[in-house]
């Protein structure tokens, strides 16, 4: 079955349509009762989020756009320290999107969900002209446990930087689609909720953590570096990458610092926990790659730079445009 | 010859004999120096110069304008590389670039091989497909190859725009110029193609040493001193001699000059330079796309790409670097490629 602009209407195939997939994978007793909004229990500080996701293709090796878009706002909601609880998503779809495909999707979704202990309370579908896309917008709530203050601007002297495993996979495995590139790179796309409570669970002193998105590491710890007003120094050699996407970078002329990936985080804590920190990463379900990759310093507040493999250093910019391949 | 790496790093840190000015011509030479580091290892009296050996960057604001006017025109498309798509030409903001061009009318293709232009025009055939065949001694033998495939085809509907540069002839306009340059690093993938032996006659003219070097950080440092060590003398040095030999690739060679003759190009900042250039041989005009006399340059007049490309300015020096020109806005070619100088400077905060 194709979706047409009848299952946007508001009528009789809205209906089927949310109770045949939506409501059928989502299922959970606050969605169930069909109200104009959903009614839940909260307490204390929550944190709030919201994410669009617009991928092409819809699915890709190592997931999906129904994945991704559980985990880019259950991990916005971790990054603050938050356990992850409650979901809302918006579905657009485009004309003649294949009802199968939507209903993997809409599995995918329901899973990584279940995956990552959020319950999905609320949603809406409309449907508008096109060629069988589909957009998603998700919104998140967490509730921040007592004591856990973990913000951008928390990076201080001393601390160590960690990141959670191999950089660029998910930005690479996107391109290598789009390019019909065949290399078995997969997305890495995953929820890190469950990472961030080992860390804290193990009494672990987080100042800063941000999930490795678009504009990937570099940008990242840029931005932190300034939020921060301290430096931030890498050493190269220890940044984890994959023989596999360092050979596609290197063919494409990419670096990948500035690749993103959709399950990957940096942490920011005191040097004296790094070990103890990196233990627990590696021992979680995505963070078997994880490295101490730099430290926090006071040189010029905002200087982010790159010990080279060589000897060498450089400074490293947020990143300045969409990376083109090169051409010679 | 083996060279100790720590050895070299040690004297390279600590040279302290006469300044020392090294010129690497080739664009992916600046972005691994930049990448790397290198600069830092470097003692204060050894200077890198980042040269116009990215073929973008020495493109003319003409050339632009003539591929914007081509996507814009009835039943034609152009291809094109990624790094040509956000030059500027001299048009009105509009369609200032092939970017702005493609937003238009859609007409504009980010290829990644020449070659798959070919299943285009043939999904095509009512349009005429131009590529812009934009290139130094590395890649106009993949031009070659189209046209050979396009002539075993029999495909009437492909044409090239081309703006193929050459590296000896203005590395010579660089030594008589005024560039003050004490050693080459000669740019390693196009000796691959010519072999060493294009940048003897240069060395011996200028007693000028020419060192060709790899793309690895090792590669690099020992080229940089094998260049110091060599100031004053005429002499090819080549530190990469797993890749280029003495003779080159003679097979491409021979089929560049099947399609191609030498001609004078047209630098962008840089004027005419003889002899600087390849355009189709006459038998060929079939496949030509118009590019005989895109020679105008009107680049912002404030931007110093000429001086920068020449190494007469540092790009920090430019009163646009940073300012007016960043690579979210860039003025000029240098500040667009990955391969720019400008841009390695900017985005790589090097300050020497």
């Amino acid at each position: 079955m194709r979706i047409t602009t009848a299952h946007g209407a508001g009528g009789k195939a809205t209906g089927e349509l949310i109770g045949r997939i939506f409501a059928h994978h989502f299922d959970n007793e606050v969605l169930n009762q069909m109200e104009d909004s959903a009614v839940v229990p909260a307490s204390g500080r929550i944190a709030l989020t919201t994410d669009s996701f617009v991928v092409t293709p819809l699915t890709f090796p190592g997931g999906d756009i129904g994945r991704l878009c559980v985990c880019g706002t259950v991990n916005d909601l971790a990054m603050r320290g938050a356990v992850p609880q409650y979901l809302t998503c918006g579905f657009i779809l485009e004309e003649g999107l294949d009802s199968a495909l939507l209903e993997t999707l809409v599995a995918s979704m329901a899973a990584t969900a279940r995956e990552a202990g959020v319950t999905i309370v609320a949603g809406d579908t409309k449907v508008v002209e096109g060629q069988g896309g589909l957009y998603v917008n998700t919104a998140g709530v967490g509730f921040v446990p007592d004591g856990v203050e973990i913000s951008a601007s928390r990076c201080a002297p001393g601390d160590a930087v960690l990141v959670s495993g191999d950089l660029g996979d998910h930005h690479a495995c996107i391109l290598s689609q789009r390019m019909g590139t065949q290399n078995g790179i997969r997305s890495d796309c995953a929820p890190l909720g469950g990472m961030v409570q080992e860390l804290l669970a193990a009494g672990i002193q987080v100042h800063t953590l941000r999930d490795v998105t678009r504009g990937g590491l570099a940008t990242v710890l840029k931005e932190l570096a300034e939020a921060s007003r301290c430096s931030i120094t890498l050493e190269e050699a220890a940044l984890p990458v994959s023989p596999q996407v360092r050979d596609f970078c290197g063919l494409l002329g990419l670096d990948p610092l500035y690749m993103g990936n959709e399950g990957k985080l940096v942490a920011v804590l005191p040097a004296a926990q790094a070990e103890e920190a990196l233990a627990v990463l590696r021992r979680s379900k995505y963070g078997s790659h994880a490295a101490c990759i730099g430290v926090v310093g006071d040189e010029e507040p905002g200087l982010l730079t790159v010990k080279t493999s060589i000897g060498g250093r450089r400074a490293l910019d947020v990143l300045q445009d969409e990376g083109l391949p090169r051409i010679c | 010859m083996a060279f100790d790496l720590e050895a070299v790093k040690t004297y390279l840190a600590a040279y302290d004999g006469p300044p020392v000015r090294i010129m690497e011509v080739c664009g992916s030479h600046t972005a691994a120096i930049s990448k790397l580091g290198i600069p830092s290892m470097l003692s204060e009296r050894i200077q890198l110069i980042s040269g116009p050996g990215c073929p973008v960057c020495v493109t003319p604001t003409a050339y632009i304008d003539r591929l914007i006017d081509l996507s814009m025109t009835e039943d034609c498309a152009v291809c094109t590389f990624g790094d040509l798509l956000r030059v500027p030409g001299s048009r009105d903001r509009e369609v200032r670039t092939l970017n702005l061009a493609k937003g238009k009318e859609d007409k504009v293709y980010m290829l990644y091989s020449p070659m798959d232009i070919l299943p285009l025009a043939e999904q095509h055939p009512e349009w005429t497909w131009y590529f812009a065949a934009v290139g130094f001694e590395t890649t106009t033998p993949v031009y070659a190859l189209l046209l050979q495939a396009l002539e075993e085809q029999g495909v009437t509907n492909v044409k090239l725009v081309t703006a193929l540069k050459t590296m000896p002839a203005v590395i010579a306009h660089l030594c008589e110029n005024g560039a003050k340059i004490d050693a080459f690093l000669a740019p390693g993938h196009v000796s691959v193609v010519t072999g060493a032996r294009a940048f003897r006659p240069l060395a011996e003219r200028y007693r000028l040493p020419f060192v060709v070097s790899g793309f690895q950080g090792g590669e690099l440092l020992t080229a940089i001193y094998g260049a110091v060590r060599s100031v004053g003398q005429g002499r090819v040095l080549n530190l990469y001699p797993s890749v280029v030999t003495e003779q080159g690739n003679c097979e491409a060679q021979a089929l560049v000059s099947h399609y191609f003759q030498p001609c004078t190009a047209v630098w962008r900042g840089m004027g005419e330079i003889a002899d600087s250039g390849m355009m189709l041989r006459p038998e060929f005009s079939a496949y030509e796309g118009g590019s005989a006399g895109l020679n105008r340059d009107n680049a912002n007049p404030a931007c110093s790409c000429g001086a920068v490309l020449s190494g007469k300015l540092r790009p920090q020096d430019c009163p646009l670097f940073g300012k007016g020109c960043n690579p979210m806005n860039p003025q000029g070619a240098c500040m667009v490629s990955t391969e720019g100088s400008c841009f390695q400077y900017l985005t790589n905060h090097r300050d020497r």
